[in-house]
């Protein structure tokens, strides 16, 4: 009877080989993308050390260059955009989840999904003409008018600046949070529902106790998905917050994101400093995004595991 | 305050109405026969189109695809089938990470090594570009529906005396090819969209592109660029680029859903 | 091994007493998934064209086994196999036996009927000529026509080989696996309780195509079901916690079994 060739037990291991191949080239890329970015940036700590990212001077002509103006503004930015997505995205999961009926929550569903999938840039050539001039005309005059005390809403209506661009961003990411948060609540089980509704809850009661609270902690990575996502979007962002760089207090006013100054400098930098600070601000906006987001996976993979 | 959350869904999807609306609305008066043969007119002409834009994302697409498909499903194969081992484990994880990162930082990235050296933007560096953020999504999605594949198919397949390889790539790939184009369309309609990596790899171009080593335009990049110029001419053609490139998108991710519970069907026999 | 020794053997009765030369011998088989053996020093043997029948409660070893003696066992991370296994003669562990090669001279058919998904019936039966490659295409038409005769499927198929393999039903696809497993012409066929998940309609068509089969080819049958073991078996083994209590021909096990543990589980004492 045959015995061997050796030819399958080689071609078995050549293709083994050939996928290990694959594997270490991802990390071999993932490796480059970091070290390309810090040579690239390198310029820029040697100059201004650490200091770069608490320093608010954001200076072109001069070439001195700090980084806390963008990270301001991603922060700010992303914050307005959670305040108004989150209670958005979870009611519309509660929607979908418990109250929707059954025919309705498929096409419902797949109509928040499509909110993803539509362009950044679209959202922004929509911020432009149709949400910043609206802002300016209805909302924010109002505002500047009557609540212009706070230091939220001080100054003169633009249109373009933090304000718009909150807003887009909270439409971009309410479908992620949306999606979560719709899987957290369909896995917690009717046992719970029913156990509630039996002690005498009202409708809303019950989503309370046994919906609201068993799934806060999947909310949670939800919202912090959300905020990862939200803090890497560029091209929306760019096209309505201003592009100022400036700490102010203000929603009317125009800044700027680590995003959005990349996306709005880097193909007419000036100088090679210019350059250098510009992929410094990547790096850090490059470091804060993989915190976060796997900060968000790992809440969400706990939750999964422990089912919440 | 049950109201407050029809009122919360309600609010979730005002903003596709609004934006579709408006797509409609302004792009489809600008949509013509033009729009898609011709390059844009010199500035104070009315007319032209974004034919170069639309055959620039074809070529930075496709050649993304070249890249990121093979790639991207190898990898999943890979995850899928050697789970256990320790590279499988740390690429997984290196993958997720490849998710997080924005698509700009991936742009610098792609700066960096090829534009630099190159001594120029162009195409090479815009699929490049690309092809980094189709990897993650074709790989997971491959890895993803390799792994409902029962085993007692692999067995029956090794079983018959096929060596590990062909079972892998004949059987298990081959039967689940239906799911995997569906990672693969999903990640094409995800960077038909990118515009932000492909600011300073591949540029823009305002004439038809002249070559792989070249500044190349792309739908959605030339849309950013005639959007936030101060020309009404350009925002016609910017809100007639956001019409056909959403249409696209839309198109895809709506052709995955089909596949997808085509394919279901067939499997609940 | 040519094709003339087992037509001699069609004509032998495996009850009778004239010594036979055995296809599969088994000596003291070990087999591990960890530390302490699921296989404790298993030995028997298998003649041509006889079916043997592997019985005893769940999870002693019997699948285990089977899955050792067509190299399967291996394949899961880990695992450990000691001992001799011979088939018509080679030792299928030998150093330079490829166990790619050995699988196809051991066929396997699985308790969940298993055809391969997205493929047509024609294909899947096919799937293991063409996928190991070294059969001809003009060759490959006649070689499924023949064993979807031999599975007792091709009068209910030969309209419409392009179908999907899972278009069938549940007992169809079993008999599709049993087709598909002959194409690459086996010794041996393992077969890993093939009937559980069938109708009793269903499982009875197996058991008789079973009892055909014998005049072409060995059978060795692990199974739950006592009765289908009488039915269709010539000698049975008994195993209990990874143990072969006893083994002897089937009447012997199920009416004077030599061992009490046997007794026991024959008589429903135990399962």
């Amino acid at each position: 009877m045959a015995s061997s060739t050796h030819d399958v037990r080689r071609s078995d291991r050549a293709f083994k080989r050939g996928l290990q191949v694959a594997a270490w080239a991802i990390l071999a890329l993932f490796g480059a993308l970091f070290w390309f970015l810090f040579m690239s940036a390198k310029p820029a700590f040697d100059a201004f050390g650490w200091q770069f990212y608490v320093t608010k001077v954001w200076n072109p002509v001069l070439d001195q260059y700090g980084a806390l103006a963008f990270m301001w503004g991603t922060l700010v930015s992303s914050l307005l955009a959670l305040v108004i997505a989150v209670p958005v995205s979870v009611g519309a999961a509660l929607y979908l989840t418990e109250l929707a009926p059954r025919p309705l929550r498929a096409p419902v569903g797949f109509l928040i999904e499509m909110l993803a999938a539509i362009p950044s840039v679209v959202y922004g050539i929509w911020g432009i003409f149709v949400l910043a001039p609206f802002l300016r005309k209805w909302v924010q005059p109002f505002l500047s008018e009557h609540l212009g005390f706070i230091p939220l809403f001080e100054g003169a209506p633009f249109g373009l600046g933090m304000m718009t661009a909150g807003i887009i961003l909270a439409i971009m990411i309410t479908p992620t949070i949306t999606a979560i948060t719709r899987e957290v609540f369909r896995s917690i089980p009717d046992l719970l529902r029913e156990g509630a509704l039996a002690l005498g809850a009202t409708r809303w009661e019950m989503l309370r106790i046994a919906v609201l609270k068993t799934g806060a902690a999947g909310i949670l990575g939800a919202t912090v998905l959300g905020l990862g996502r939200a803090m890497g979007e560029t091209m929306a962002v760019a096209m309505v917050i201003g592009n100022r760089a400036d700490i102010s207090l203000s929603l009317l006013k125009p800044g700027a994101t680590m995003a959005s100054v990349i996306a709005n400098e880097y193909a007419e930098a000036g100088s090679d400093m210019h350059l250098a600070a510009l992929t410094a601000v990547g790096l850090g906006l490059f470091f804060v995004s993989l915190i976060v987001n796997s900060a968000a996976r790992a809440i969400i993979w706990r939750v999964e595991r422990t089912g919440s | 305050m049950l109201t407050l959350i029809w009122v919360a869904a309600a609010v979730a999807l005002i903003p596709l109405a609004l934006v579709f609306a408006w797509i409609l609305g302004a792009g489809l008066p600008a949509v013509s026969w033009d729009f898609f043969t011709q390059i844009p007119a010199p500035l104070g002409q009315s007319g032209g189109g974004m034919a170069n834009a639309l055959i620039g994302t074809l070529t930075l697409v496709g050649l993304a695809s070249c890249v990121g498909v093979p790639l991207g499903i190898l990898c999943g194969v890979f995850l899928s089938e050697y789970a256990e081992s320790k590279l499988a484990r740390i690429t997984r994880f290196t993958l997720d990470l490849l998710t997080s990162v924005p698509s700009i930082v991936i742009g610098l990235f792609i700066y960096a090594l090829l534009v630099v050296p190159m001594r120029g933007f162009s195409a090479w560096a815009g699929a490049a570009a690309l092809a980094i953020i189709m990897l993650p999504i074709i790989g997971k999605t491959t890895e993803e529906v390799l792994k409902l594949v029962p085993d007692n198919i692999r067995e029956a397949g090794l079983a018959l005396g096929i060596s590990r390889w062909r079972v892998i790539m004949s059987i298990v790939l081959k039967g689940s090819s239906g799911a995997v184009a569906t990672g693969v369309i999903l990640a094409v309609a995800r960077a038909a969209g990118e515009s932000a990596p492909l600011l300073f790899t591949a540029f823009s171009n305002q004439f038809w592109p002249s070559g792989l080593g070249q500044p190349t335009p792309s739908l959605p990049v030339q849309i950013y660029v005639y959007a936030i110029s101060p020309y009404a001419e350009w925002h016609q053609l910017a809100w007639a680029g956001a019409l056909v490139l959403v249409s696209v998108v839309f198109v895809l991710n709506l052709s995955t859903r089909i596949l997808m519970s085509r394919s279901g069907v067939v499997r609940a026999r | 091994m040519s094709e003339t020794k087992t037509d001699d053997k069609a004509q032998a009765k495996p009850a009778a007493a004239t010594p036979v030369e055995p296809l599969l011998v088994v000596e003291n088989l070990f087999a591990y998934y960890t530390a302490e053996p699921s296989v404790k020093n298993v030995s028997l043997d298998v003649r041509p064209n006889e079916v043997v029948a592997l019985i005893g409660p769940s999870g002693c070893g019997k699948s285990t086994f089977i899955r050792c003696i067509n190299r399967l066992h291996e394949e899961i991370p880990g695992t450990k196999v000691q001992g001799r296994v011979r088939l018509a003669g080679t030792d299928i562990y030998g150093p330079d036996v490829d166990p790619v090669a050995i699988r196809a001279h051991v066929g396997m058919v699985f308790q969940k009927p298993n055809p391969f998904p997205s493929m047509t019936i024609f294909d899947n039966v096919a799937s293991g000529l063409l996928l190991r490659g070294g059969t001809k295409r003009r060759d490959v038409k006649d070689i499924v026509e023949d064993s979807l005769k031999k599975a007792a499927l091709w009068d209910e198929v030969k309209d419409k080989l392009s179908a999907p393999g899972l278009s069938l039903s549940g007992g169809q696809q079993q008999r599709l696996c049993i087709a598909r497993t002959l194409a690459v012409k086996p010794k041996l066929i393992l077969m890993d309780e093939p009937t559980s998940a069938l109708d009793p309609i269903s499982t009875s068509r197996i058991e008789e195509l079973i009892s055909e089969m014998k005049k072409f080819i060995t059978i060795m049958i692990v199974t739950h079901n006592m009765q289908q073991a009488s039915r269709i078996s010539d000698r049975t083994g008994f195993f209990l916690l990874g143990d072969l209590v006893e083994f002897g021909p089937t009447w012997q096990i199920f009416n004077k079994p030599k061992d009490d543990r046997t007794d026991q589980y024959i008589s429903g004492r135990f399962g």
